[in-house]
């Protein structure tokens, strides 16, 4: 019994040091591509499923960056301490999908036509904003790391303040590429504006903290 | 209040309603058969062409004359799957899936037309007194949408021209519009007024009298699927797909240009022409190029797509960069 006990404590230990509030995240944050995929698999690719698949990456990859800015706020407002590593994870996974969005345009979409590539670059404003969204995300994935961060000193904070501008892009892009049908931006856009302002109250109300 | 009192006869059995609530939950529009007179029941379910469980019950038109070669595209046909699932109709919701899914509550039987404006004899006509069976042709036509993407697909219908003939035009009528029902019950998507409901296009006189033009009511050599614009539409093949109005309950003629709904919504995206052309981007994107459904490479944009032969010269002298 009591050997079996202490297995039983072992394996719980092992779970837990497993089960951290990062990896969950990473699993949950993967579901609707996963999904997308068990769709494809199921069902076939159905008629169009390089839109498909530029709609879940880009959705998603913004949704990420979304819940990353929303882990702060609640650090402060509920005191959820556990949550503070999943600022950088939800901003990594956020990048990852927007890396699959932007390959999904350039080589599925476009099949790697660099005239294309550079005429959507040049003369499309929602692809800009798109474009100009991902390379911020791509500045702060590269110095995420503990060694950028040491290296980068106060610069670091003043570098990653720069995902506000990211979101705000990818927001914006969303609503330029949107024919008639506002409601999804315009809720990624609340949302937005909601973690903005907490911001500012914090600011507000702890003016010597950043 | 008074009651008004119904002769019996007009009050449709509970077991009839029952299984028209059955028939309408399976997503199909078999009842339209009932409309089109002169049509044997649905009887060949088991035919149809890569359909699911409620498209299979589309009922087959008969009779249908083959498409003439001058109005048939030699393109492979996009699957019926994929026409019949991939679509937009707002009135049923803004993802392209939608359509599929929730057009099963809109009824297409019995259902009529309102034909109105400078026409000589105005009035309203049951949809199967509209479109005579005995005429139906086939049509295999490019589709082009506004969003880039396409499709070949082989509808089942007659010339719009003719239609409008019957109701004798008046020397007034130099325009054509269009509207889809408006009834939120039926099109759960009205709900949100996305779009100044109705939906309504138009057309130029000569644009519609134009032989390419016709008003559809099947597909695939089926009646047309709820999603897809049951029980009437109207199909332009040389314009965007936007212009191909679905679920018609009013035509109109008119001397002056009507409005119509996405010129009314964004008027320096979406002209009141609205032909395919390669050369004239949408603001916000490339009309270049396309990518037929079931493709993966996309291919290039043909002006007037590919029907510039036919209906290149209604437009002589127009600037077409402004009249986009």
């Amino acid at each position: 019994m009591e050997e079996v006990r202490k297995s039983d404590a072992a394996w719980r230990g092992r779970l837990q040091s497993l089960l951290t509030p990062s990896r969950i995240a990473i699993g949950l944050a993967s579901i609707p591509l996963l999904a997308l995929l068990l769709r494809f698999a199921l069902e076939g690719f159905g008629a169009n499923p390089i839109e498909d698949v530029t709609h879940v990456t880009g959705e998603w990859g913004l949704r990420c960056v979304l819940l990353s800015l929303a882990v702060t706020p609640a650090r402060r407002f509920f005191g959820w301490r556990w949550a503070a590593p999943l600022r950088r994870t939800l901003g990594l996974v956020g990048f990852a999908y927007a890396s699959l969005h932007l390959a999904t345009w350039a080589l599925l979409d476009l099949g790697l036509d660099g005239a294309a590539i550079i005429e959507d670059l040049t003369e499309r404003p929602y692809v800009m904003a798109g474009m100009a969204s991902f390379t911020i995300l791509f500045a702060l994935a590269i110095t995420s790391t503990r060694s950028a961060m040491k290296r980068l000193g106060k610069r670091w904070n003043a570098l990653h303040r720069l995902v506000y501008l990211a979101a705000i892009l990818a927001v914006v892009h969303h609503f330029w590429l949107t024919k008639a049908d506002l409601a999804a931006p315009l809720f990624h856009a609340t949302w937005l504006a909601v973690l903005l302002a907490a911001r500012l109250v914090w600011r507000f109300r702890n003016p010597l903290k950043s | 209040m008074k009651i008004p009192s119904i002769p019996s006869s007009e009050i449709t059995e509970e077991a009839v309603f029952m299984n028209r609530r059955e028939l309408l939950r399976a997503g199909t529009t078999a009842l339209v058969g009932t409309a089109l007179a002169g049509c044997p029941a649905a009887d060949e379910a088991d035919a149809a062409p890569e359909a699911g469980a409620g498209d299979a019950a589309l009922r087959t038109l008969e009779n249908v004359r083959p498409a003439p070669a001058r109005f048939r595209v030699d393109e492979e046909l996009t699957s019926f799957s994929d026409a019949t699932t991939y679509n937009n109709f707002y009135e049923f919701g803004t993802g392209k899936r939608d359509p599929a899914r929730n057009a099963h509550s809109l009824r297409p039987a019995p259902w009529s037309v309102v034909v109105d404006g400078e026409v000589g004899k105005p009035g309203r006509i049951g949809v199967e007194d509209l479109i005579e069976p005995a005429q139906l042709e086939e049509r295999i036509y490019r589709f082009r949408c506004v969003e880039a993407w396409s499709m070949v697909i082989p509808w089942v219908g007659i010339p719009l021209g003719d239609v409008l003939k019957r109701f004798e035009p008046t020397s007034n009528a130099r325009y054509v519009s269009f509207e889809t029902l408006v009834d939120p019950e039926q099109m759960p998507g009205q709900r949100r007024r996305v779009i100044d409901w109705p939906y309504r296009e138009g057309l130029r006189m000569d644009e519609a009298m134009h032989p390419l033009s016709i008003l559809a009511v099947g597909l695939y050599g089926r009646v047309l699927p709820n999603q897809n614009g049951a029980p009437i539409r109207l199909v332009v093949p040389w314009k965007y797909g936007f212009k191909s109005i679905k679920s018609i309950v009013r035509i109109t003629l008119s001397k002056g240009q009507p409005n119509t709904s996405w010129n009314d919504l964004a008027p320096d995206e979406y002209g009141f022409y609205a032909n395919v052309n390669p050369a004239v981007d949408h603001p916000r994107w490339s009309q270049a190029r396309e990518r037929r459904l079931g493709e993966f490479r996309k291919r290039p944009t043909l002006p007037f797509n590919g029907y510039g032969e036919q209906v290149a010269s209604l437009y002589a002298g127009m600037d077409l960069e402004r009249n986009f």
